[in-house]
């Protein structure tokens, strides 16, 4: 079975006939390959406005092996009045190179405005029952999003695409009372986390004794770095946290049961992708560790209390966009309860 | 080292920390390491899960320089790695590897090797872990942790110190005694880390998921509902050029005595009181010590132990030579390339049920799988004839080569008549997540920088091991009777159909 075998349009069709068809082509390709079968991961519903389902598609083709078992991608298109479906039963690669094919199935849909009250009827008949459901929505207004809610688990949304960060933040806080969160620009904290935790890990008394965190990202990414060091506040029980804009960046303060913390975090125009640059952690020792990304993994520097410092590479491939994505889609099956602790942190700090 | 607060940072992290550590790998420029530890090395480094510092350190007696043992680092990654090497991760990885040279038997290397590890201490300004990887021949391993002990480099003053062992632990149960012996006048019992690389498979850890997550399962997982068990570890290649190590081992040495029984204990364990290391290995003790030990008569006479030899024959469509044949097996070996056992455990749970283990070279195909053979329903009303058969239910757990679990149902056939034949339903492991399993070194390395012992072999595990094995090797040993054979590319010997009690029958491989 090739990529595009297993095909079919409609212009005017219904939820019922793209689900019977569905079937028949997976039959069909069942038929005509024994070793065909069905991926069984998760269903994912994207909704799009008119005119940026290119771009989706391609953000989409680049989680290889973290993309959805079944796609259901819908099109908004004010004007369109029928219901138009471009079906595809797919099987791009073999479970170790010669062994069962796994399928999986991606459902373009048109919809109008005439479309839009029965919407969540219309995607209900399309997901595979009992496989759990994740929803993205990238810049679509939440109007549009509320009644695909019901039907998912969880709800992949960047706090990087809202008007600022306090906004995007509110509403990732409305959404997380509602289904689980997904936060793209918490994901691309995840390293930053893995590695200020073991580096901690050996020296878990200094936790107590940070005494200023700066945080380098892009100049767009506030919200990633914020959201750090909101993790690092709600882990740490800090409080009284806030920042506020200075020169360039954001500056503040937290207070831990024993000291002020100074929190900074400061904008790095060299780098070109949404995410963090770089982290700095003092202690009241004088103790200083710097994580860098360079080339390989993160660059660490480490000062310490008796003058002496020290410089190594800790390896890690860069996951990229594509990466950070296909993380977030595979985050819909699991469950990470220090998300919203870190997220009301971060929207606290900058409201 | 002392007991520390909890770190509040690690929460729901997937990569949890890891000590700082060094690695050493004995045997560094062998096969194992060129195909499997080093390119496990690289994939934990290009997912961000090795420790904040790290070091590799190689050592064997080939004279390398440092830069020498770092270009055969890359070309091994380049070649067996599960994916293309990132350069820079690969160039980070090999700016941290090093290489001394020396006998595994000369203190001249553990001097050098103390003075290397020393530096990278000072180096990273604090005192690293140390986990030495035995990967070298098995006789190497007295020595080696003698050399270990007497250079002190078995205690590490605010550091962990850990030993891997690789297989095969002993060759019969006093030399695996005589070597646990060894290892422990110089390292405690939670420092030693018996590798057994199947236990790093998920497929076998998905066993005490299945069994103990579900309530599926379990009521019917004793001897009222389950008729036999069946382990097979089937592969259709040959000794390729491992002929000197093979011939020495034979089949029941080199896969039953170690992966075969664990599976079996992952099989028959009770349910582990807590999931750490120490009570999921005293549920797998309980178990081994349940086994009835072979009779020697009963060996003797094939009624629960049987072994066979290839010969030539065809496999995948091409000739093969037979065993005697192979290039450095001696023309009068008598090493079995298959073997097959009928075990009993003799506990309140598997009375009377029959586990058989089968292994060997030069099969049918590759495949290594556990099935579950439940009872036939007492009473069947539906007409027989027309019917392919109603067959019991049986559950089978694919461990390789895809990673897959699958209950045989029986079901009506479309039609006017009730006709029954089998059905599959299947669960393959690559259709259900989007999660790529990592190789089990990767697993396994991983485990023994975090000090994690929760898949690896126990001592008294070990010696449990052996005191099952010991007893068929001796008889084989002892015995003149004329070796069974099969036919490259078969099912085996054809007197391995002898162990099977009643209607049991071995599963096509």
């Amino acid at each position: 079975m090739s990529p595009d075998e297993a095909r079919w349009t409609a212009d005017d069709t219904n939820p019922d006939a793209i689900e019977a068809m569905l079937r028949e082509l997976l039959l069909r390709a069942h038929i005509e390959d024994g070793e065909i079968a069905p991926a069984r991961v998760l269903n994912m519903i994207v909704l799009v406005r008119s005119g940026h389902l290119g771009a989706m598609l391609e953000r989409l083709a680049g989680v290889g092996r973290y993309a959805a078992s079944r796609l259901l991608l819908i099109e908004l298109d004010r004007d369109a009045e029928h219901l138009a479906a471009d079906v595809r039963v797919t099987a791009p690669e073999r479970v170790g190179g010669d062994g069962t094919a796994l399928v999986r199935e991606t459902v373009k849909l048109t919809v109008g405005e005439c479309h839009m009250p029965d919407l969540r009827s219309i995607a209900a008949s399309l997901v595979v029952t009992d496989l759990p459901t994740l929803l993205w929505s990238p810049a679509a207004e939440r109007a549009r999003v509320q009644p695909l809610l019901a039907l998912a688990q969880s709800v992949l949304i960047d706090s990087l695409e809202g008007d600022n960060a306090a906004a995007a933040f509110t509403s990732a806080l409305e959404l997380a009372d509602e289904s689980y969160v997904v936060d793209l620009s918490w994901l691309r904290t995840t390293p930053w986390r893995e590695r200020l935790a073991a580096a901690f890990d050996r020296r878990r008394d200094a936790l107590d004794r940070i005494t200023s965190v700066t945080v380098r990202h892009n100049p767009a990414s506030i919200p990633a770095g914020t959201l750090l060091v909101g993790w690092l506040a709600s882990r740490l029980g800090w409080e009284q946290l806030h920042l506020a804009p200075t020169g360039e960046g954001l500056a503040g303060s937290a207070r831990s049961a024993r000291r002020a913390i100074e929190l900074a975090l400061d904008p790095d125009p060299g780098l070109a992708v949404p995410g963090l640059s770089g982290m700095t952690v003092t202690t009241d020792d004088g103790w200083q560790l710097s994580l860098d990304r360079g080339a390989g993994g993160l660059q660490a520097d480490e000062r310490r209390a008796d003058g002496s410092a020290r410089r190594w590479t800790v390896p890690g491939a860069s996951r990229g966009e594509p990466g950070v994505l296909g993380e977030g889609i595979r985050q819909a099956l699991l469950r990470d309860p220090t998300y919203v602790p870190a997220l009301s942190l971060a929207a606290e700090m900058i409201a | 080292m002392l007991e520390q607060a909890a770190n509040p940072l690690v929460e729901a992290l997937e990569r949890q920390p890891v000590d700082p550590t060094a690695l050493v790998i004995f045997g560094a420029t062998g096969d194992l390491a060129r195909r499997k530890l080093l390119p496990a090395i690289y994939n934990l480094a290009h997912d961000g899960a090795l420790p904040e510092r790290f070091a590799l350190v190689g050592a064997s007696r080939r004279d390398l320089s440092d830069d020498q043992f770092r270009g055969e680092c890359a070309e091994a990654i380049r070649t067996f790695s599960r994916r293309p090497p990132d350069p820079d991760v690969l160039a980070a990885v090999l700016q941290d590897t090093h290489y001394v040279s020396g006998g595994f038997n000369d203190a001249a290397l553990f001097e050098a090797l103390a003075v290397r590890l020393d530096a990278l201490d000072e180096e990273a300004g604090e005192a690293l872990s140390r986990a030495f990887y035995l990967s070298t021949a098995p006789s190497f391993f007295p020595a080696i942790l003698q050399r270990l002990g007497e250079a002190s480099l078995n205690r590490r003053k605010g550091a962990e110190v850990r030993v891997v062992i690789e297989k095969p632990f002993g060759t019969t149960l006093k030399e695996a005694r005589e070597l646990n012996r060894r290892a422990l006048r110089y390292f405690r019992e939670t420092q030693i880390f018996r590798i057994d690389h199947y236990l790093g498979k998920e497929t076998v850890q998905n066993m005490m998921a299945l069994r103990f997550a579900n309530g599926l399962f379990e009521p019917l997982w004793n001897r009222n509902f389950i008729d036999s068990v069946q382990i097979t570890a089937a592969e259709d290649i040959g000794i390729g050029s491992r002929a000197d190590y093979y011939d020495r081992s034979g089949a029941l040495r080199d896969l039953i005595q170690n992966h075969m029984l664990q599976l079996l204990c992952h099989v028959a364990m009770e349910p582990p009181v807590r999931f750490n290391a120490e009570a999921v290995r005293n549920e797998k003790l309980k178990v081994l010590r349940s086994v009835h030990i072979p009779d020697a008569a009963m060996i003797a006479d094939g009624s629960v132990a049987v072994r066979g030899q290839y010969t030539r024959g065809h496999v995948d469509g091409e000739n093969v030579r037979g065993y005697l044949e192979e290039e450095g097996v001696p023309e009068d070996s008598r090493t079995e390339t298959y073997a097959a056992l009928k075990l009993s455990v003799d506990n309140w749970r598997w009375e009377g049920v029959p586990f058989y283990l089968r292994t060997g070279k030069r099969l049918a195909r590759k495949v290594t799988e556990i099935a579950v053979t439940l009872k036939p329903v007492p009473h069947l009303a539906f007409d027989r004839s027309g019917s392919l058969g109603i067959q019991p239910n049986q559950l089978v757990l694919t461990v390789q080569p895809n990673e897959a679990v699958t209950l045989r149902l029986g079901a009506k056939i479309p039609g006017t008549r009730m006709v029954i034949r089998p059905v599959s339903m299947e669960f393959l492991y690559d259709t259900s997540f989007l999660s790529q399993s990592p190789e089990a070194y990767e697993r396994l390395i991983g485990d023994v920088m975090r000090g994690d012992a929760m898949l690896f072999t126990r001592n008294d595990e070990v010696e449990a091991q052996w005191e099952i094995c010991d007893p068929v090797l001796k008889t084989w040993e002892q015995s003149d009777a004329p070796l069974p054979s099969y036919v490259a590319g078969s099912q085996g010997p054809l007197e391995a159909n002898g162990l099977m009690a009643g209607e049991d029958h071995w599963r096509t491989i």
